[in-house]
C-alpha cells in the first residue's frame, strides 16, 4: 500500500479594507498578476474594523495564517483609523507571540489601491512564509478540523 | 489602623456627610476576607482590616455611586489607582464618594503561608519584617517576603492617587519595582518553551470568570464572554483555543486601563499568574508608546484611544525580543 503524500496548501485569510487593498486586489487580478488561490479575502471597511478576536477566530476555523491589508498611514479614508488599527495590532502580535505561537503566522501590510503589484507579491511571500511554517497546530479548534 | 478607621467611619456616619461605608468584612474563616458594605454605625463590628485584606474595593464604587447618598470608601494606594481609572471612564460619580486614603504594606498570601505548614489560621499581625500568623496552635511567625503576594513584592507604588483625606502615611511611586522581571524571564525564552510554559497554565483555567469579575478594569455591563451567540458563554473552555482565546481577548480588551493591581491572579482558584499576560502589554506599551501609567493623570488619554504618525509598525514584533 502506498501512502499519499499531500502537499500542505495553507489557508490563508486576508483581511482587506475596502478603500484601498481591497481595490488593490482587484487591479492585481485585472493586470492578470498571479498570487495563490488559497488566500481567502474578507472585505472590511476599514482595517480598524478588525477585532482581535476576528483574527483568533479565523485562526480557530481553520486559517494557518492571517493578514490585514490596509491603506498606508495617513491615507485612511475615514482619516485614523489605520493609526489605532496599527497600535492594536501591534500588541496584539506581540502577545501571540507572548504566547508562544509563531509570530510569522500574522502580518500587517499597507496596501493602496494602485499597487496591485505589491498586494500580489505580499501575497506570494506570505504563503510562502506560512508554508514553510507548516499546519497551525497552537491555535487550532480540533472541533473545527476537516478530516 | 482599623480601631482608627471604624472611628472615623463612626465620626462620619454620625455627622451626616456618608450614609454608608465600603470596607471589609470577615468571611467563613478569618483570611478569606471579603468586601462588604455596612449601613449604620451598629454594624460596623464586623468591620476587619488586617494583613488579609487584598481585596480591591474599587469596582464595587460603579453600583454604589449610583445609589443614594454618598459612600465611605478606604482605598489602598493600588486601590486608588482603579479608582481613578474608573473616574476617567465616568464609571463612578466623584461627588458620591468620600475616599480616605489608607497604606498598604503588603498584603499576605494564605496559599504562601499554607505552603510553609502553617496551618489553622485565625488571624494575623505584621511586626516589623515579619507577620505574626495566630494559629489554633499558638503564634507562628513567618518573614514577610516569604509570605507576601506576589503582587505586594513587585509593589509599583504606595502613592494614591485621589483621596478626600489620608489616614497613615502617604507613600511614594516605587521606581525599582521588579514587576517586569518575569515578563522579561519569559521573552527570553524560545517560542517553544514560552508555549509550554503558558499550555501548563492555561490549560487548568476553569473558566470560573473570576478573573473578568473581579478585575476593575473589566466593567462592561454585558460583556463579551456573556453572548450566548459566541459558542464561549459561560462555560469551561473545551479545547486549548478557547483557553487561549479567552485569555488572550480578556488582557486584550483591559489593555491600557490596567492599572496592574494583581486582583485577576489573586482570584484565580488555579493560580494562573494571569497578572503576566496584563504586564505584558504594560511593558509593550511602556516601551513602544511612552511610559504609561493608567489611573495616574486623569488629563493623558490611554493608549489604546490614541496615537502618534510615528508609531512603530506591527512588523517590530518579528525584530525584538526572544529568541527564535
Amino acid at each position: 500500500m502506498q501512502v499519499e503524500e499531500k502537499e500542505f496548501k495553507p489557508t490563508i485569510v486576508a483581511f482587506c479594507c475596502n478603500w484601498c487593498s481591497y481595490a488593490g486586489a482587484d487591479l492585481s487580478g485585472t493586470n492578470r498578476l498571479q498570487y495563490p488561490a488559497n488566500v481567502k479575502i474578507i472585505r472590511i471597511p476599514c482595517s480598524c474594523r478588525l477585532n482581535p478576536m476576528f483574527i483568533l477566530r479565523a485562526f480557530q476555523r481553520g486559517a494557518d495564517g492571517v493578514i490585514l491589508c490596509g491603506c498606508h498611514p495617513g491615507d485612511c479614508h475615514y482619516t485614523t483609523g489605520n493609526y489605532y488599527a496599527r497600535r492594536r495590532m501591534t500588541l496584539l502580535f506581540s502577545m501571540l507571540d507572548f504566547l508562544g505561537i509563531e509570530k510569522e503566522r500574522t502580518r500587517v501590510e499597507w496596501v493602496s489601491a494602485a499597487e496591485g503589484q505589491k498586494f500580489a507579491e505580499t501575497m506570494n511571500d506570505f504563503v510562502a512564509t506560512v508554508t514553510k511554517l507548516g499546519e497551525n497546530h497552537r491555535l487550532e479548534d480540533l472541533r473545527c478540523k476537516k478530516q | 489602623m482599623q480601631e482608627a478607621m471604624i472611628a472615623r467611619a463612626k465620626e462620619l456616619l454620625a455627622d451626616g456627610s456618608v450614609s454608608r461605608v465600603m470596607g471589609w468584612k470577615k468571611g467563613e474563616f478569618s483570611y478569606d476576607i471579603s468586601p462588604a458594605v455596612f449601613e449604620n454605625a451598629d454594624q460596623l463590628v464586623d468591620f476587619v482590616y488586617d494583613d488579609f485584606c487584598g481585596a480591591n474595593v474599587s469596582k464595587y464604587l460603579i453600583n454604589e455611586s449610583k445609589k443614594e447618598g454618598k459612600i465611605l470608601a478606604f482605598l489602598k494606594p493600588c486601590d486608588s489607582y482603579s479608582f481613578a481609572q474608573l473616574l476617567k471612564e465616568h464609571r463612578i460619580d466623584r461627588e458620591k464618594v468620600y475616599v480616605i486614603g489608607i497604606p498598604s504594606y503588603g498584603k499576605a498570601d494564605i496559599n504562601k503561608i499554607r505552603a510553609k505548614g502553617i496551618d489553622g489560621v485565625l488571624g494575623i499581625k505584621s511586626e516589623g519584617t515579619d507577620f505574626i500568623v495566630d494559629t489554633i496552635y499558638g503564634e507562628e511567625k513567618i518573614a514577610k517576603f516569604e509570605a507576601m503576594s506576589e503582587r505586594c513584592l513587585t509593589c509599583k507604588s504606595k502613592k494614591h492617587v485621589d483621596v478626600d483625606e489620608m489616614m497613615g502615611e502617604e507613600g511614594e511611586w516605587n521606581a525599582e519595582s521588579k514587576r517586569f522581571d518575569k515578563v522579561a524571564e519569559l521573552e527570553a525564552m524560545t517560542p517553544d518553551e514560552r508555549f509550554e510554559f503558558w499550555r501548563g497554565e492555561l490549560s487548568r483555567c476553569i473558566r470560573c470568570n473570576a478573573c473578568r469579575n473581579v478585575c476593575p478594569a473589566c466593567t462592561c455591563v454585558s460583556c463579551v464572554f456573556d453572548n450566548p451567540n459566541s459558542d464561549i458563554n459561560n462555560k469551561a473552555a473545551a479545547s486549548s483555543f478557547e483557553e487561549n482565546m479567552f485569555h488572550i481577548i480578556r488582557a486584550f480588551h483591559v489593555a491600557g486601563r490596567c492599572t496592574d493591581c494583581g486582583e485577576c491572579s489573586r482570584v484565580c482558584p488555579q493560580n494562573i499568574p494571569l497578572h503576566l499576560l496584563n504586564r505584558k502589554f504594560i511593558k509593550d506599551i511602556n516601551e513602544l508608546y511612552g511610559q504609561y501609567q493608567a489611573g495616574a493623570n486623569a488629563d493623558e488619554k490611554y493608549p489604546m484611544v490614541n496615537f502618534t504618525f510615528d508609531d512603530c509598525e506591527p512588523g517590530i514584533v518579528y525584530k525584538r525580543g526572544g529568541n527564535q
